[in-house]
């Protein structure tokens, strides 16, 4: 009965902070905002792995509660995202995120 | 008992408050009624205060083992409710009942109910009726918190509660400039004086960690005479007292606050609120006992005082500018009491002065009314028979001023005299030729307004009228008072039981057991003192007759060529002048200084410069939004690197 | 008794499909490794033993959103290659930005030791009876709320999606 407790917290705190930095370097490198959004994804993902590791750890249901509700926000931010990205698409005729420079100075 | 007390300031107050918040739309009966009505049952109360405590006084509780002096050196202040507590400061909201303080609220209460009820009369044609009404309850409120406060904080309160209201009655009809300026000029001056009492008060706490009269007293009572922190406290309190009650040099609003009302300069500026100084330095009097360089300061500048004013009144010729410069004068010679430890003395002057300065005022205030507003006294003349209640009435308290006995004056005045004359001889002199200043400018005021023709227009000829009954008889009733005021303490050679020095012992018994007994001089003396002032005091009543009466002097117009003294003195030997050159002219050029210098050329400078600054930064660094989410994004991350790291660090 | 091996292979597969996820040229490429990836952080749930989370993640994430985005680049007609990709200069800037962040949260987390409480699997607070329990009480205000934020998502989704200018 002590599967879990052979794996170490370290692997998820390092194999979420890769996942994330994996999330970071696409928003940096993409240019399509649809695939910004979905390294926006990954990192939500990796966030949420971490709280529920935390949460079965330390045996606080808390942390569970948490990724329930960053799942609604989450699921919420697509929708929204995908209506503008529709809408961008439908005005500019493309989703490259360097258009989108009009918002300076 | 608690509750009489808490009601006799509240009364007022409470009237203040339905006149001024009805404002005018109480009817004037009503307001008549509330605004005197209110004072006349303090002062009921305050008599029943009073004789509550003279019988406790004459036959004291059996229970009371210990002599009467200490019965009322320790009978605690009335606790109402603390007020300020913080740390070690502590300060009750406690009146102190003692023969001091309900000496002061019986004179307070009474000549204000008089003058509140002459008022009736004299305002009767004022569009501010309803405001003269409820400021005249708010500063009865202020003056009685002043003389029942049992600490100097809740003294101070009516202090500065006082000045508020001197200020806003000087300025009652505040559509004239002069007033509004007269009315800013008191308040000024007053503020000199109240910084003095302030850091007073401040060296007391720091010195005796206490602000309550007895625990002062008490304590001080211990240190050595002479103590440098004492003569600095006294001083300081000194100063307040200057500002308050109108000495060299703080003297000079007084006569510029004869603006307000009449009414007004009676109560305010004659008989109630300009004695506040002399008040408070009676109720410090172990204080000043202990610091004999203050005693001589206070004595010189009294005396100063005393003799300066009455030259300057005697070639004034608006009426109640003479007033507010005898006022001076008087205030001086109660100083001068005080300086040389008559104590009573000075309390029993300002009981007496307040009785017929205040009937001079008012009587002035119904010649003025009779004359439809003028007040100088070239203008008049020959109004004996046309005002004969007035006449009789100022004749009475012209004497009483004079010194001449019985009358009330020259009690209380010899009695300072007297002690003068045990402490140091040639101030006596000079109070002495003060004194027959005073009867001389004193009788060519009445000279020059009751005898010979009338001077004025004939329009005002037509015009003159006796003033109705509300206002001659508070006058009638002043004038029995100042008659008869000396019966209050008539000295020993006359027989007397100087009742008010019995009195008022207790408040002073530990200052007269402190001072050095005066060497007393014998009844021959005395006598021969009395003849003496009385003399001058005859001659020069004489002197201003000869001068005014028969010989018809003293109307020169403003511009006549006089010799040089003359000039100075019915200039005011130029005092506000040398002040507006010495004090405000610079004032004002500094404050140009500052205005067109360091504000414009610095401050504005600085301020546009930070703004200009803020302006360019913005404008330069606002190219760094350059609008690509890439590079935000990159910042960012660059940003959260740098905290963590940070976070490693510490 | 499996389950390291269980977890690494997890995880080997979330990272290799999070990085075709940008690797691949077309969108719906993306799109599906992202899928992939889903369904290993599910596994992770299930592994962890939070049951309900693991329910919930595949239906929201592998059901309604990966719908969307399939749904937006097919209906878009997106899946088309990158005209001009970022230069290589921006590629490794990022790179270093990435790594140096990935480096740094490790440096962070390096050392972090946790004292379990209890045993995890007899914990059982990942189940559907707890959380329920817990959510209807402790976090019914908070939940109630999240179906207003979903309401208004929707509104705005529907505003945004709309022919008609606004």
């Amino acid at each position: 009965m002590t599967n879990l407790t052979t794996i170490p917290i370290h692997y998820y705190l390092i194999f979420c902070s890769v996942l994330f930095s994996i999330g970071v370097f696409g928003v940096l490198i993409k240019r399509n905002v649809l695939v910004i959004l979905m390294s926006i994804e990954l990192m939500i993902n990796s966030i949420n792995l971490l709280l529920a590791a935390f949460s079965t750890y330390t045996n606080d249901p808390a942390g569970q509660i948490f990724v329930f509700f960053i799942m609604v926000v989450a699921a919420a931010e697509v929708a929204i995202g995908l209506a503008i990205v529709v809408l961008i698409y439908r005005t500019t005729h493309s989703i490259d995120i360097n258009i989108l420079n009009k918002l300076k100075w | 008992m608690k509750i009489i007390l808490i009601l006799i300031p509240l009364l007022p107050f409470l009237g203040f408050l339905i006149l001024g918040l009805g404002f005018s739309s109480i009817p004037r009966k009503a307001t008549s009624y509330i605004g005197a009505g209110t004072i006349l049952i303090s002062f009921i109360l305050s008599l029943f205060i009073f004789l509550n405590f003279h019988n406790s006084a004459i036959s004291p509780p059996h229970y009371l083992a210990t002599s009467l002096p200490q019965y009322f050196a320790t009978s605690p202040p009335h606790y109402l409710f603390s007020w300020i507590s913080i740390g070690q400061l502590q300060i009750p909201f406690s009146f102190l009942i003692d023969p001091l303080s309900l000496l002061m609220m019986l004179m307070v209460t009474g000549v204000s109910f008089i003058i509140h009820v002459y008022s009736i009369g004299y305002m009767k044609d004022d569009p501010g009726y309803n405001r003269f009404f409820s400021y005249m309850n708010l500063f009865v409120f202020f003056m009685l918190l002043l003389v029942m406060g049992a600490n100097y904080p809740i003294m101070f309160i009516g202090w500065e509660g006082v000045g508020l209201c001197s200020y806003l009655l000087i300025g009652f009809w505040f559509k004239n400039h002069d007033y509004n300026n007269a009315a800013k000029k008191a308040f000024i001056m007053n503020r000199i004086g109240d910084l003095g009492f302030l850091l007073g008060m401040f060296l007391i706490f720091t010195t005796f960690n206490s602000l309550d009269f007895r625990e002062i007293f008490a304590r001080a009572k211990l240190m050595e005479p002479g103590n440098p922190i004492l003569i600095t406290i006294t001083l300081l309190l000194f100063m307040g007292a200057v500002g308050k009650s109108a000495q060299i040099p703080l003297y000079t609003w007084l006569p510029d606050a004869m603006a307000g009302p009449t009414p007004v300069s009676a109560l305010i500026h004659a008989a109630t609120m300009v004695t506040a100084g002399v008040y408070m330095i009676a109720r410090s009097n172990i204080l000043y006992v202990l610091s004999p360089l203050t005693m001589e300061i206070m004595g010189v500048t009294a005396l100063a005082t005393a003799l300066f004013a009455a030259s300057i009144a005697v070639l004034q010729n608006d009426i109640k500018k003479i007033l507010a410069y005898s006022t001076i004068s008087q205030l001086g010679y109660m100083f001068l009491g005080l300086s040389a430890g008559a104590f009573t003395g000075a309390m029993f002057h300002l009981t007496t002065h307040a009785f017929f300065k205040a009937l001079l005022f008012l009587a002035a205030g119904s010649v003025i009314h009779a004359l439809g507003g003028a007040q100088d006294i070239r203008k008049m003349g020959g109004l004996r028979s046309r005002l004969p209640k007035t006449y009789w009435t100022f004749l009475i308290a012209t004497i009483a001023i004079a010194g001449i006995p019985p009358l009330s004056g020259f009690f209380s005045k010899d009695e300072i005299l007297l002690h003068l004359f045990e402490h140091n001889v040639t101030w006596w002199i000079l109070a002495f030729a003060g004194s027959a200043l005073t009867a001389f400018y004193m009788f060519r005021l009445l000279y020059l307004t009751f005898f010979r023709n009338f001077r004025g227009s004939d329009q005002q000829k037509h015009h003159l009228h006796e003033s109705p009954a509300v206002m001659t008889i508070p006058l009638i009733i002043l004038a029995v008072l100042a008659a008869l005021g000396g019966l209050l303490n008539i000295p020993a050679v006359f027989g007397g039981g100087s009742w008010l020095t019995g009195f008022l012992a207790p408040v002073f018994a530990d200052a007269v057991a402190l001072s050095v007994p005066p060497a007393t001089v014998s009844h021959a003396t005395e006598w021969l003192l009395m003849a003496t002032t009385l003399t001058g005091c005859l001659v020069m009543v004489f002197w201003a007759w000869r001068r005014y009466v028969k010989q018809a002097k003293g109307l020169l117009p403003d511009d006549a060529k006089r010799s040089l003294v003359v000039q100075l003195v019915s200039k005011k030997y130029y005092i506000d002048e040398l002040y507006d050159f010495l004090f405000v002219k610079p004032a004002l050029w500094l404050s140009r200084f500052l205005h067109q210098v360091v504000e414009l050329r610095f401050i504005d400078r600085i301020v546009n410069g930070v703004g200009q600054v803020v302006v360019w930064t913005g404008n330069t660094v606002r190219y760094v939004q350059t609008g690509n989410v890439g590079f935000y994004m990159f910042i960012m991350i660059l940003g959260i690197i740098l905290i963590l790291f940070f976070n490693i660090l510490i | 008794m499996f389950s390291p091996y269980i977890f690494h292979f997890l995880s080997i597969m979330a990272l290799f499909s999070a990085v075709m996820v940008l690797a691949s040229k077309k969108p719906i490429h993306s799109v599906l490794f992202l899928t992939m990836t889903f369904f290993a952080i599910a596994g992770h749930y299930v592994l962890l033993n939070a049951q309900f989370l693991a329910v919930v993640h595949v239906i929201v994430y592998a059901g309604a959103i990966m719908v969307l985005f399939l749904f937006t680049v097919m209906l878009l007609n997106l899946n088309k290659d990158e005209r001009s990709p970022k230069p290589i200069w921006v590629k490794i800037m990022a790179l270093i930005a990435g790594g140096m962040l990935m480096l740094t949260l490790i440096g962070v987390f390096r050392g972090y030791d946790i004292r379990l409480a209890q045993d995890p699997m007899t914990a059982q607070i990942g189940l559907v009876k707890n959380l329920g329990k817990i959510l209807y009480h402790d976090y019914l205000l908070p939940f109630e709320m999240s179906s207003v934020l979903f309401l208004t998502a929707m509104v705005g989704a529907v505003l945004l999606g709309k022919k008609e200018q606004i």
